[in-house]
């Protein structure tokens, strides 16, 4: 098992290496494009795309150019945005990363939660009216887009009712830090949390109901039976944690996508400052330093969650911890 | 094997049927079975493919939850009517007082738990025993059905076993809670050919020394030959024959055990250009043939057969058969036909 864990950080390292490497070339030396005028932003003066010549190094050869870019992406952090007035870029990724981290980790404990409840509930109440009912409420989950959602969850709970004892205790939209305020965190990320899993928890009780029924014709079921265990313990020891596998491998695509910057929709609806509103703001004002910048540190999240997922799958499945 | 007394009575099924609704009609899988085991006693059940062999020891050990199967008859285990106890109640039969392993060991156990676990989770649904010696059980019991390393191997996974081993580990989890009564589906059936031999002979000795009674289900006349004590053939949901091994295989009443006698491949004989084959295939369960139901690939048949359904029963042969034929003409043309393994000794 450690084995196989140095092995996989071995092989995240290298692939960080890689999506660097690719980002550097298609930012710097798509053909016909000059970087320097690319990274000065709109409207630029001759001046400020000489300095960014020199700062870049873009007169000297590829392999230099490439370290001074990941030096200003990692060592000094000086990475500079020149359409938003010298905006620091990486401080303001470390920034906006924790807005991301809160709100992503807390939809996926609700979504894993719920949806392990739903796809349980369904499998076991196979045969009734319940299966059926749960399933349709999971795809009218997967049906809601979460940024049609959000905004009528804004238009309920902060609007229209928002006077009335049910959300009153609602805070106003935006973000407070879990380290000045817990309570207030708590309160302002529950409906982006809530909005945000919706998706998510239908998606995941259909895949976990169906990876359990298939589970239930599988012989070592049939064997767990015949040993006179208890049907629960059959459920959740055999059925439920081989069909895991699945669930797990899904759930660390997701969560990557999600904190490298696909939540960026529910961010924008609820005017969380995370990764995903850095993004969005300057694509629209094609900040390419930013967006580099994010496009990098998206990959980066996407590659330790994929890393960690194949460490729980193989804590999971002993059989891929040889392979 | 001296006739046991009835005292020794563990298992009697009586009038056993199963049949499950489906879209094309009702599938009668088990018509009427019955039969009787006797402490420490092997009984073979053969049959070809979904003659309904399996079913009914599935249907014994009540693991059959298709909500579509209906259940007639009585299961009686040391005088319990097992078809009416809840499931809790069955739950401490299965695997403590009859334990079943199946046919295909590479399916059978569970792939993401070692197999130690495996063992220690089924002795602790039934022995109140701490976790510690439930794992110096389970090394002994490994190392009982002959796992070399059994110290070490207790923490290996089932991927990391062959198929014959893993048959090995389903034999020690059955016997782990000394069953009275062991169901064995096929356990040789996914098996190389000497491996099989070696997984026979480890449940000859095993039945000795665990003193359980074996039910043996196979499709197999030489897995038969090698261990059971009594035989009931199978053929299309019913029992056609049933006798001591010797009255069956060396008196064979059944035109049906004669095609399964003939068809063993023998080294002892010239061989001749084609192995023996049973013509035909068996019945669709949903459209049975009026009267006997192998009559359509019996070349024995005659006018009676067509109408008439023959009974499980004594008919002057000393042991029980359901043709309509009499003794006389059975052994006279049993002789001339498949030349079963005594058809000498008995014209």
């Amino acid at each position: 098992m450690l084995a196989f864990i140095v092995r996989r950080l071995i092989g995240t390292v290298a692939v960080v290496f890689a999506i660097t490497l690719l980002v550097f070339l298609i930012f710097f030396h798509t053909p016909g494009v000059d970087p320097a005028r690319q990274l000065a932003g709109r409207n630029p003066n001759p001046d400020t795309i000489k300095l960014i010549r020199h700062q870049y190094g873009l007169d000297r050869p590829l392999p230099v150019q490439y370290v001074i870019l990941m030096k200003k992406l990692f060592i000094s952090r000086d990475l500079t945005s020149y359409s938003n007035q010298g905006l620091k870029v990486v401080p303001a990724i470390a920034a906006a990363a924790p807005v991301t981290l809160s709100l992503v980790f807390g939809a996926a404990v609700i979504w894993v939660i719920v949806a392990i409840a739903m796809g349980l509930a369904a499998a076991v109440l196979r045969g009734t009216v319940w299966d059926p009912i749960l399933m349709v409420l999971a795809l009218i989950g997967i049906s809601m887009p979460v940024f049609w959602l959000g905004e009528m969850a804004n238009l309920i709970i902060q609007s229209r009712y928002h006077d009335s004892f049910l959300f009153s205790w609602i805070p106003p939209l935006g973000y407070t830090p879990l380290t000045s305020d817990p309570w207030m965190w708590f309160k302002q990320l529950l409906v982006p949390w809530l909005v945000l899993s919706v998706l998510y928890i239908g998606l995941y009780a259909r895949v976990l109901r169906n990876s359990l029924l298939e589970t239930e014709s599988e012989d070592y079921v049939r064997t767990a039976r015949a040993k006179g265990i208890s049907e629960r313990r059959v459920l959740l020891r055999h059925m439920l944690r081989t069909s895991m596998i699945t669930f797990v491998s899904l759930f660390g695509l997701d969560l990557g996508v999600l904190i490298g910057g696909g939540a960026l929709l529910a961010e924008v609806v609820f005017g969380l400052p995370g990764v995903g509103l850095l993004t969005y703001k300057s694509l629209t004002s094609l900040d390419l330093p930013v967006i580099m910048a994010t496009v990098v540190y998206g990959a980066i999240f996407i590659v330790i969650a994929s890393a960690l997922v194949d460490v729980a799958y193989a804590y999971l499945d002993p059989r891929v911890r040889l392979a | 094997m001296s006739s046991p007394g009835a005292s020794d009575l563990l298992l009697e099924v009586r009038d056993l049927r199963v049949s499950f609704r489906t879209e094309d009609g009702i599938v009668q899988a088990v018509d009427g079975v019955s039969f009787t085991l006797h402490r420490g006693e092997v009984l073979g059940i053969v049959g070809e493919s979904g003659s309904g062999k399996s079913v009914t020891m599935m249907t014994v050990m009540r693991l059959i939850n298709d909500p579509n199967a209906v259940f007639e008859g009585e299961v009686l285990y040391k005088g319990r009517d097992l078809m009416k106890l809840s499931q809790g109640e069955m739950r401490d039969v299965r695997g403590a007082e009859i334990a079943m392993i199946f046919q295909d060991p590479m399916t059978s156990l569970n792939p993401v738990y070692t197999v130690g676990w495996q063992i220690v989770e089924q002795l602790q649904a039934h022995e109140g025993i701490s976790r510690r010696q439930a794992q110096s059980r389970s090394v002994e019991l490994l190392r009982a059905v002959g796992i070399p390393n059994a110290e070490t191997r207790v923490n290996d996974y089932p991927h990391q076993f062959s198929g014959g081993m893993r048959q090995r580990v389903m034999i020690a989890m059955g016997l782990s809670c000394n069953p009275d009564l062991l169901i064995a589906d096929e356990p040789t059936t996914a098996l190389d050919v000497t491996i099989q031999a070696q997984i026979l002979e480890l449940i000859k000795r095993l039945r000795r020394e665990f003193d359980s009674a074996v039910v043996l289900i196979t499709h197999d006349m030489g897995v038969i030959a090698d261990v059971a004590d009594r035989v009931n053939v199978m053929y299309a949901g019913r029992v056609v024959e049933h006798g001591q091994k010797s009255q069956v295989f060396y008196d064979p009443q059944h035109p049906y055990t004669w095609g399964l006698l003939g068809s063993i491949p023998r080294l002892d004989r010239p061989r001749s250009r084609r192995l023996p084959t049973i013509a035909g295939q068996p019945p669709s369960m949903l459209a049975l043939p009026d009267g006997c139901r192998f009559r359509p690939r019996c070349a024995q048949a005659f006018d009676r057969c067509a109408h008439e359904d023959p009974a499980l029963a004594e008919r002057g042969s000393g042991h029980l058969d359901a043709c309509l034929l009499t003794v006389e003409q059975k052994r006279e043309r049993r002789a001339a036909t498949v030349r079963p393994a005594a058809a000498e000794e008995s014209a």
